[in-house]
């Protein structure tokens, strides 16, 4: 991090804040690859080619870039600030639901009961009218503002209460918890006006594309590695600048921070609310690409596999928490098919052998192994030093 | 255990298939001395079982003074002939006039069981057995006369029944026989109801001081048809007009009025009850939690599964000892503290040795652990719940007033959880092991150079937390399905009670629960379940901001962190 404030004015900004960041070139370069090459052989190349990406794999690796994104965000607070918020799936199920209620009302009166104005549910339930909270919501414009505000409204008004009445560490992480609990109980119940537990679905199309056509997937699928590489530029500037620095210190040491004479909470408040921004917009590029948005998502188990995600790829830092979230979410795709039995084992024991051996995840279990082998050699010639001294003693 | 009732019962009735003797029918035995006295036109007394047989032939008319001297006869098997006659269940054989009752078996044939011996008499056509038939006026007979049988049987419950029956129904022609009852009850539960069934059927007569006293009667009875009964009442003085004087009126609306202040006092305390025994349940469910996490300052995301494992010991050992579901449970209890206990020693030992002073990464491996367990628990026992048989002491229900009744099994939740408190109060208190358990929580080198082994304290420590978790496992097993995901739907409520009520306090612990348990079932009522349940959390959330460190915080240096 140093090496960014001493490096010559030439370079731009962009590339100001990648230097010293060897993990995060290699992952943008590879985002920007997957980005570029998965459409073009989804759209160039036949079926039958052997360069052919189909397109469930084009939305899988999708889903998983999205997942990657939200686990950027926990990063950025966990791994960044010692925030570890047990219910960060909310915000990303919350940026979701603003996506969903923007489908629903391009759905139009394509519905099985053909109202123009009310979604399915809605006349199934009997509503009469549009509830207030659903209007705009047919504007693509407010539907992605909300994707923002409502996530980040909720994290401001969580986050200012909590962090200035000091509650931290397990308590934090337990009141996060029970925040997204209360959040699933609530939109469960039909009276919420989101569908129940059913949530929202059929969507048929987005800006007038059709949602199902593999050239709507397509430009989802952009958007998603667009957004990734947004976000971790964003996370990369944040944690860069002086105000990441402060961050650290509170996670270190959040007293000492405290007296000397920074406002802790105001700091965390930041970074809480902008971490929840990027969850949610994680969630709105989710929804479209699974087809469906429902109280699920709000389950604690949800949010506690975030936390090993980052935990796997290694916490504090950003493109570990991107590697932890593909490489665990496509472990679970392959084995939950393959050994559907053995999967919960598996995870299971990914989070006891991850904390126990690998604190540091797999980003941190790599570097390890380069330092270690500078060590090694350097324990190597002592050894031999030594030896030879003994055998020069024993000559004397 | 139903299976094991319905075999025996087989074996039973093949057994008398075999000695059943057909020929010779027993009612043929039954009225020879009847048939000698007619031919000798002697005057003699008849026994019960002539009459019984006697109803084969007789007529109409025949059959009601049958009837009426069957009932007379206070036979304990005349109630159930006249009432199997009423719903034309009583049968005859043609051949040798057996008075029976029948049942169709798989190969289309009936069985005939005797009426007066319960014998089973054998395999018999369609055709061989008739119906003893009645008509409209019998059945008048016979209706009046099973409440009367009834309401003067032996049998208390049935009495009760009987009693309710009438209070139910409060029919001015009931009233001969309500008199009757009336002089010779003894029980006093059934004494009342009968009392209230005369004041409602009083209440219906057409002179005012009956009325008057009736309504003064029913001043502070929370029985429904009292209810029923006083609005029947207004409305019929509000239509009418016909002479119902302004002072019963008024007075029966004081009344009703009364008895309604009475039973919203009693949907209180009812509420207030559940409240408790929902406390009770969170208060079973966290106290183990209060240990690990309170205690140790653990955060053990697998606690739920200990729950489960415990509740899982209770379905295996009811396997082990089908006969005899009231001793499992008790075995249950101890077999599932060492069930839990050993597995929370084992984890303790193996995983959250390493990981002490990190409470976040234990959180994650702790959840691992909670994975790996539900699946074993599926992967051995299957996804679906299974079925754990509660004893019939836990069954039934405690009556306070007629309009409140409690049921034992909350009850007896609430008494086990409570000496599950007291038992652990005591030994962090008054044992050698609470004693080095605390010492070790409050200065582990000090301990240590004590000369307590710190390690073993711990791993003791958790397991007695997770084998307390377990016996809430028994507990709850007799209130929900026993499936893998059992612990899931109590981790965060357990959670929420420790944080509610300070960490590190049993004493929290319990107001936490009780508290959380009455608001939760406070709110129910006005906003209901999931909603109550809702604004429940959205209250601790709110109330974590005004005391970060719970109800009962614990003070002094060693809190920080």
């Amino acid at each position: 991090m140093t090496i960014s404030q001493t490096q010559s004015p030439k370079l731009g900004p962009l590339a100001t804040l990648l230097v010293g960041d060897k993990g995060g070139q290699r992952l943008l370069m590879a985002i920007i690859a997957v980005a570029i090459i998965f459409p073009f052989c989804n759209l160039v190349f036949s079926p039958d080619s052997i360069f052919h990406v189909s397109t469930y794999t084009l939305t899988l690796t999708g889903k998983y870039l999205c997942y990657a994104l939200l686990a950027l965000s926990v990063d950025l607070i966990w791994g960044y600030c010692g925030i570890l918020s047990l219910g960060h799936g909310a915000f990303f199920a919350l940026g979701g639901y603003a996506m969903g209620m923007y489908l629903m009302r391009q759905i139009g009166d394509r519905g099985v009961y053909g109202n123009p104005d009310l979604p399915d549910f809605m006349v199934f339930l009997n509503w009469g009218e549009l509830p207030w909270y659903w209007f705009g919501f047919d504007q693509f414009w407010f539907s992605m503002l909300m994707v923002l505000l409502v996530p980040g409204t909720l994290a401001f008004v969580f986050g200012w209460l909590a962090f200035r009445s000091r509650v931290t560490g397990v308590y934090l992480s337990i009141i996060t918890q029970a925040l997204t609990y209360a959040l699933m109980l609530a939109f469960f119940r039909n009276d919420m006006g989101f569908g129940g537990n059913n949530g929202l679905t059929d969507f048929k199309d987005i800006l007038g594309f059709d949602l199902q056509s593999s050239g709507t997937r397509n430009v989802l699928f952009f958007a998603s590695a667009l957004a990734l590489a947004l976000g971790y530029l964003i996370s990369r500037f944040i944690t860069t600048s002086k105000l990441g620095r402060v961050l650290v210190s509170i996670r270190d040491a959040e007293s000492r921070t405290r007296f000397l004479g920074y406002r802790v909470e105001h700091y965390k408040l930041f970074v809480f609310v902008a971490s929840a921004m990027m969850a949610g917009v994680a969630g709105a590029l989710y929804v479209p690409q699974v087809g469906i948005i429902n109280p699920g998502e709000f389950t604690p188990i949800n949010s506690i596999e975030i936390i090993i995600w980052v935990a796997v790829g290694g916490r504090g830092s950003l493109f570990g928490a991107v590697i932890g979230a593909v490489a665990v979410n496509y472990a679970k795709t392959y084995f939950t098919g393959a050994f559907a039995e053995l999967w919960l084992f598996m995870l299971g024991g990914l989070f006891v052998l991850t904390t126990l051996y690998l604190p540091k995840g797999i980003v941190g279990w790599v570097k390890h192994i380069q330092e270690g082998d500078g060590k090694a050699a350097q324990w190597l010639a002592l050894l031999s030093h030594k030896i030879s001294n003994i055998s020069f003693n024993k000559g004397a | 255990m139903k299976l094991f009732k319905t075999l025996l019962l087989c074996t039973f009735a093949l057994g008398n298939v075999f000695t059943a003797h057909a020929n010779d029918g027993e009612c043929q035995k039954h009225l020879q001395s009847y048939n000698q006295s007619i031919e000798s036109n002697t005057n003699y007394q008849s026994d019960f079982n002539e009459l019984v047989c006697r109803l084969v032939d007789a007529s109409y008319q025949e059959k009601e003074t049958l009837i009426n001297s069957i009932v007379a006869s206070e036979n304990n098997k005349a109630l159930l002939i006249i009432e199997s006659l009423k719903s034309a269940d009583l049968f005859y054989n043609k051949k040798n006039g057996d008075v029976v009752t029948r049942k169709k078996l798989e190969n289309g044939k009936y069985q005939a069981t005797s009426i007066l011996s319960n014998e089973v008499l054998g395999e018999f056509k369609k055709r061989t057995l008739r119906k003893v038939g009645i008509n409209n006026n019998l059945r008048r007979t016979i209706n009046g006369l099973v409440a009367e049988l009834q309401i003067s049987s032996n049998d208390v419950s049935l009495r009760e029944s009987a009693a309710a029956e009438l209070l139910k129904s409060a029919e001015i022609s009931a009233l001969p026989l309500l008199e009757k009852a009336l002089i010779k009850e003894e029980n006093e539960k059934i004494k009342e109801i009968l009392l209230t069934a005369r004041a409602l059927i009083y209440l219906q007569s057409d002179d005012q001081l009956a009325r008057i006293e009736a309504i003064k009667f029913l001043d502070g009875s929370l029985y429904t048809e009292t209810r029923n009964g006083l609005h029947a009442f207004l409305n019929r003085a509000k239509q009418e007009n016909n002479g119902y004087a302004k002072v019963e009126v008024q007075l029966a609306q004081k009344t009703l009025d009364d008895i309604n202040e009475l039973m919203k006092l009693n949907g209180v305390l009812e509420n207030v009850y559940f409240g408790v025994a929902l406390g009770a349940v969170l208060l079973l469910a966290a106290i183990g939690l209060a240990i690990t996490f309170g205690v140790m300052g653990v955060i053990n995301m697998a606690h739920g599964e200990m729950i489960m494992l415990g509740a899982y010991t209770t379905f295996v050992i009811q396997q082990l000892m089908p006969n005899n579901i009231g001793l499992s449970l008790v075995v249950a209890v101890p077999a599932a503290f060492l069930v839990s206990g050993l597995v929370g020693v084992l984890i303790e030992r193996s995983v959250i040795r390493h990981l002490y002073g990190r409470p976040l990464e234990t959180l994650l491996a702790t959840f691992g652990i909670s994975l790996v367990l539900q699946q074993a628990v599926r992967s051995i026992f299957g996804p679906l719940n299974q079925d754990v048989q509660t004893p019939d002491w836990m069954a039934g229900t405690f009556t306070v007033n007629a309009g409140l009744e409690l049921t034992f099994n909350r009850l007896y939740i609430i008494i086990f959880s409570l000496l599950v408190l007291a038992a652990l109060a005591v030994v962090l208190k008054k044992t050698l092991f609470g004693l080095q358990m605390r010492a070790v929580t409050m200065n582990r080198p000090m301990a240590s150079s004590m000369g307590i082994k710190t390690g073993w304290v711990d791993a003791l420590t958790f397991g007695l937390g997770s084998g307390i978790a377990g016996i809430a496992g028994v507990a709850l097993s007799q209130l929900t399905n026993v499936g893998p995901n059992l612990g899931q739907q109590y981790i965060i409520d357990s959670f929420m009670v420790v944080v509610f009520g300070g960490v590190g306090n049993l004493w929290g612990t319990l107001v936490g629960a009780m508290s959380l348990g009455i608001a939760n079932k406070i709110f129910e009522p006005m906003a209901g379940a999931v909603l109550a349940k809702i604004i429940v959390l959205v209250a601790i959330i709110l109330f974590i901001q005004k005391r970060p460190r719970g109800l009962f915080a614990l003070k002094g240096r060693s809190v920080e962190d």
